[in-house]
């Protein structure tokens, strides 16, 4: 169980990017990889637990799972694995090793309140 | 009024544990040190498996051994009768090391002196995978005592490894072990994975698994050797 550390992890780096643009965050986005070695459910439990106290607390968690997806020689495609069990192309079967997503544990997005903006402060 | 906006921020959640482990790999590299990290649930045999190995290299190379536990150090004191140096981490209630650890952990030693270096993580199959601690390789071991089946129950940690080793094979014919659905099931998770069959109790199949170490070192410093280390950073 490392879910703890890994939402803390989370909180701190919101926290950073929160500040850093003077924002308020409701929502967090996070991208999480079927490789990542993360259990969803546990991560949206301890998150609660980790953003008490902070600036962040009462925001929600919002997980994007990201499947895995693999290149296949043979087919010159991407391939979305059915199944980290099988890493196979699912189209001609083809084991394959070439793993370009799924491994993801990324804060992609902040949801902030737009009220709490000053203008000078929005780079993007 | 209050809507809500979206801002992106793309931040690697991981990304503090990923530049340590860079920064060691890269230190490994100059140090000419062979690092390879172990990992497996508990009670698959990874001290017995470790200390063979410490014994067994040592008439020919530099060896040492960092060990992380939740807690005691029983396991450091094991490793310790071969003679190699090694260190303890206690991590507490951390069910895995991380590359911080581990940098820590080196402070005072001084790795131009080994040829090789041995990273036990923690008894844990799901934890470990998330964490690079720049080693150069990474074994899975799996006794055959726990069933054929682990790597497709555990696929994430079988699919970050390089090699996995099957361990206890002095207890297959007892357990009646099906050799060939463990097979099956490695190459299902990670293909092309090389995989060694031994015993460390009995000495048998701990000789190939050496020489691989061996080659591994040796091909490791001509890499080295060969590139400049503008180039060596892109590796």
């Amino acid at each position: 169980m490392h879910e703890l550390s890994i939402a803390m992890s989370i909180v701190d780096a919101a926290v950073e990017e929160a500040q850093r643009r003077g924002v308020q965050v409701s929502a967090v986005h996070l991208r999480l990889g079927a490789l990542a070695g993360v259990v969803k459910d546990a991560l949206l439990f301890c998150y609660e637990v980790a953003c008490q106290g902070t600036p962040l607390e009462g925001s929600r968690l919002i997980v994007e799972d990201v499947p895995v997806i693999v290149f296949c020689a043979p087919c010159q495609k991407e391939r979305v694995l059915q199944s980290v069990q099988l890493f196979q192309c699912p189209e001609c079967g083809t084991p394959t090793m070439d793993v370009r997503h799924g491994k993801e544990l990324e804060v992609y997005a902040l949801e902030v309140q737009e009220d709490a903006v000053q203008e000078s402060e929005v780079r993007e | 009024m209050s809507e809500p906006r979206l801002v992106e921020v793309r931040r690697n959640v991981l990304k503090q544990n990923d530049v340590i482990a860079r920064s060691l790999r890269e230190q490994f590299r100059a140090a000419g040190v062979f690092v390879v990290s172990l990992v497996s649930s508990p009670g698959s045999g990874k001290t017995t498996f470790l200390e063979k190995t410490l014994t067994q290299l040592q008439p020919r190379y530099r060896v040492a051994a960092l060990v992380g536990d939740l807690a005691t150090e029983n396991d450091a004191v094991r490793l310790a009768r071969s003679k190699a140096p090694v260190k303890q981490i206690t991590t507490g209630t951390l069910c895995h090391l991380e590359a911080a650890m581990v940098q820590n952990a080196l402070q005072d030693w001084d790795l131009h002196q080994l040829d090789f270096l041995f990273i036990e993580n923690v008894g844990n199959l799901v934890c470990p995978s998330s964490y690079d601690l720049g080693e150069n390789l990474r074994l899975v071991l799996m006794s055959v005592t726990e069933g054929e089946d682990k790597p497709l129950k555990y696929p994430t940690i079988f699919n970050s490894a390089d090699v996995a080793i099957v361990t206890k094979n002095e207890l297959a014919s007892a357990v009646e072990f099906d050799w060939e659905t463990a097979r099956t099931s490695i190459q299902a998770v990670r293909p092309g994975m090389q995989i060694f069959r031994l015993s460390a109790k009995t000495g048998e199949g701990m000789e190939e698994y050496l020489n691989f170490l061996s080659q591994q070192l040796v091909e490791q410093r001509a890499v080295a050797q060969v590139l400049s280390p503008s180039v060596r950073q892109v590796q």
